[in-house]
């Protein structure tokens, strides 16, 4: 163990429970927006109940993906000097754009968006939410690209051993970052959209005093006693579709869009393909294992090509190729954790998406004017428990990502090894990656409780007559708007 | 070009030092300037819509150092390492403790992030200025009086803007803790006067200057109640400082680095330079425009 396997481990944990966060608040942030936007064109106030509702889940998570990111922006100079200084030029700039143009955007209109509720007219409140939604969504664009760049480099020349960039346009327009982009926002929108389905599917169970656990029966919380019941069958009902349908369009772009990757991958890097099937010979018609010793003939070959019989590298041909083009070194990455991610990330992704079309079959209208169907009671368990699904398949697609570049951080031009601060000393690696380790354990076990316990009260009734003396509302109608998201 | 990159990045971190200057006085003083709970939220109030923009000014101009010195940036992050390191943890406590504060339910809890709070708001308020003190002058005493001079200025800058931004008794607590803040931040800015010259350019020495009047204005106006004025000064005092930091960084932004060396090749500072000058207006209006909306003062139980 050395400072390198630690400064590896420490950018592996920081940036997955940064994607633990991240993904729910560029999802749920658009679909919050698109529950005030429905409340400020039809007036329907239990549009505004689940904005709230789901706005505070929104702002509890939001602050995890603000604090965890930080650490992003901070450690590559901390841990990963050299690397800083080779790609700074190139990498640096969608970086600093990403700060300029995205999150200034993000933090100030979700601040005037919190305690805006009671001082911006309506319409302008909801337009502050939509730009600090725009601001999470083109951040994770600047993010992306910037990554794309370490996995495809374009647009740079390489001066006295430093990468100086020489087209900033096809760095924004790198085609890695293109087919990356819509995968991964799309794939946030699954998370975001995997947890409101677990939350309606909750609500609903609760409400009608039935356990998560079939067989158990659970009395209405006594919160709910004092919600005027004839609505809430439907709030939850039109949140749990809304999201279904967020889920299974999103669904779609993931998978054309990883379609999209995966060509890419075999051009640009085959070594991770290969990896990922754990095929270790160039291979024509090669097959796709969906389990080891399950194989489809040609599938392989199929995803990275559209051709069955086309031609893929193996891990062992590409060693022999690399060796002869950058000399003696291991360019294997961990085939175990690439092969299983990339299968993982599959499965699970694939699941979240069919239980998504299968909701939107269940609770379809009838035709002839008849009433919805109730949510059957097994459905809405089955959505509670598949909570982890897509959060763990998004992970797994990053560990398929990044484990599956190794040993480069920027492919062909600059090794993991070569990439870290001389100057940083075990130690100091040491007390950092356990002190962020237990940090965010905790801070990650206390947004769960904190949500779960805000679930399970739902939402607030609207303090009608409690609202304060000095207090003057803009509009009549909005004084049982009193915030409750502040502090 | 090297030279407007270093202006931009010095603005960067006057922007952020002055913004959230204020946010780390307030957060600091948040048990200091509340007896109780309405207090302490009123205390909170003031912050609480800017807080997030203020701190992303820090992530800019960290994000533009990797872009325009690439050198600097790696070779300040990895060289403070821990000191870095500790600025962080209290930039996360603090963010969870403001954004979790009004959703948490127990008095312990709400406790357990004003901790937070107060301890996220101390720990960078000093290291920032302990940092910058060891850049100028490598030595432990300089280190120390950079972070106690850092901590104390944010601490009096804080209590001013509380002071302008609510009423009642938090206003009057306020103004009392700026009062004593000028007690410990006012000497030790007219002891570092006499080390800048022969340092850096000659103008250091006019924005130094600069600094410890508006200081010592602040201070004046405070007594005197004119607490906008005195905001103004304050902000004043900690943009001169700032300015006079990093014009004797400019020859030398670490030891044995020059700028040119640390330097991002023409073309990128030449187009990060045509994206900053459309965007960089825009966000100073709506920040701006932020300030204006939550313009009035905060009176306690009314937020």
């Amino acid at each position: 163990m050395d400072a390198l396997d630690l400064a590896r481990w420490q950018f592996g944990v920081t940036t997955v429970y940064h994607f633990l966060f991240v993904p729910l608040t560029i999802g749920l942030g658009v679909y919050v927006a698109g529950l005030q936007t429905a409340w400020h064109l039809t007036g329907k106030e239990h549009y505004l109940r689940l904005t709230k509702f789901f706005g505070k889940l929104f702002l509890i998570n939001f602050a995890m993906g603000v604090v965890t990111g930080i650490v992003q922006e901070f450690q590559f100079g901390m841990n990963w000097s050299e690397y800083s200084t080779f790609v700074g030029d190139v990498f640096g700039a969608p970086l600093a754009l990403e700060a300029l143009l995205a999150f200034f955007l993000e933090s100030t209109f979700l601040g005037l968006w919190i305690f805006g509720w009671d001082r911006l007219p309506r319409r302008i409140h909801l337009a502050c939410l939509w730009a600090a939604v725009i601001g999470s969504n083109l951040s994770a664009y600047f993010i992306l690209a910037a990554n794309a760049w370490m996995k495809h480099p374009v647009g740079y020349e390489v001066v006295d051993g430093r990468a100086r960039m020489t087209d900033l346009w096809a760095v924004l327009t790198n085609s890695t970052a293109l087919a990356q982009v819509p995968h991964v926002v799309a794939a946030s929108f699954v998370v975001a959209g995997g947890f409101v389905i677990a939350v309606a599917g909750y609500r609903i169970l609760r409400e009608r005093g039935l356990a998560v656990r079939p067989g158990r029966r659970n009395a209405p919380a006594v919160q709910d006693a004092t919600v005027p019941m004839r609505r809430l069958p439907d709030m939850w009902r039109t949140s749990l579709r809304a999201a279904l349908v967020m889920t299974a369009i999103a669904g779609a772009v993931v998978a054309g869009s990883g379609d999209l990757s995966g060509q890419l991958l075999r051009e640009q890097q085959p070594m991770k393909l290969a990896a990922a099937e754990g095929l270790r010979h160039d291979t024509a018609g090669a097959p796709f294992s969906i389990a080891p010793g399950v194989e489809v003939p040609g599938l392989l070959s199929l995803l990275a090509a559209h051709d069955p019989g086309a031609t893929v590298q193996g891990v062992d041909d590409i060693q022999a190729r690399y060796e002869k083009a950058f000399g003696p070194a291991d360019y294997i990455p961990n085939l175990p954790v690439v092969f299983w991610s990339f299968r993982v990330m599959i499965g699970f992704g694939m699941a979240t998406v069919g239980l998504s079309v299968l909701g939107l079959w269940l609770t379809r209208r009838r035709r002839r004017g008849g009433t919805a169907k109730p949510v059957p009671g097994w459905f809405a368990r089955l959505c509670v428990l598949a909570l982890p699904l897509p959060a763990v398949a998004i992970i797994s697609g990053w560990l398929l990502s990044e484990i599956g570049r190794q040993p480069w951080t920027v492919q062909g031009e600059l090794m993991t090894a070569a990439s870290v601060s001389p100057g940083v000393s075990l130690g100091e690696v040491a007390i950092t990656l356990a002190v962020f380790t237990v940090l965010y354990g905790v801070l990650a076990v206390a947004e769960g409780v904190l949500l779960v316990r805000h679930v399970k009260a739902g939402p607030e009734v609207p303090p009608i007559e409690s609202a304060p003396a000095g207090a003057a509302p803009a509009r009549p109608d909005d004084a049982r708007l009193t915030p409750t998201l502040m502090y | 070009m090297t030279t407007f990159w270093f202006i931009v990045i010095a603005f960067l971190w006057t922007g952020y030092f002055v913004l959230e200057g204020f946010d780390f006085g307030v957060g600091a003083l948040l048990p200091l300037l509340s007896r109780s709970e309405a207090d302490r939220r009123q205390v909170l109030g003031t912050i609480g819509p800017v807080w997030d923009g203020n701190e992303v000014w820090l992530i800019t101009a960290i994000g533009a150092m990797f872009a325009a010195f690439p050198a600097w940036y790696s070779g300040l992050l990895s060289g403070f390492y821990l000191a870095v390191f500790l600025v962080i943890a209290g930039l996360i406590v603090r963010g969870v403790g403001l954004e979790w504060r009004g959703k948490v339910h127990s008095r312990r809890e709400i406790a357990l992030c004003d901790a937070g709070i107060v301890v996220g708001s101390v720990l960078p308020a000093f290291l920032w200025g302990a940092i910058f003190g060891n850049l100028l002058f490598g030595t432990a005493p300089a280190t120390v009086l950079g972070g106690a001079l850092s901590l104390s200025v944010a601490v009096l800058h804080g209590a001013v803007f509380v002071a302008l931004k609510t009423t009642g008794g938090v206003r009057a607590r306020a103004r009392r803790a700026a009062l004593l803040a000028a007690v410990g931040a006012l000497p030790m800015a007219i002891a570092t006067l006499p080390s800048v010259p022969g340092r850096g350019p000659a103008w250091t020495l006019g924005t130094a200057l600069l600094a410890a009047s508006a200081l010592a204005a602040g201070v004046t106006l405070v007594w005197g109640r004119r607490e906008g004025w005195a905001f103004t000064a304050t902000a004043t005092a900690i943009a001169a400082t700032t300015a006079t930091v990093f014009g004797v960084l400019w020859t030398a932004p670490l030891p044995g680095l020059t700028l040119a060396e640390a330097a991002s090749a023409p073309y990128t500072l030449t187009v990060l330079t045509w994206i900053g000058l459309f965007a960089l207006p825009g966000v100073i209006a709506y920040q701006a425009w932020t300030y204006w909306v939550f313009r009035k003062r905060l009176t306690a139980g009314v937020h």
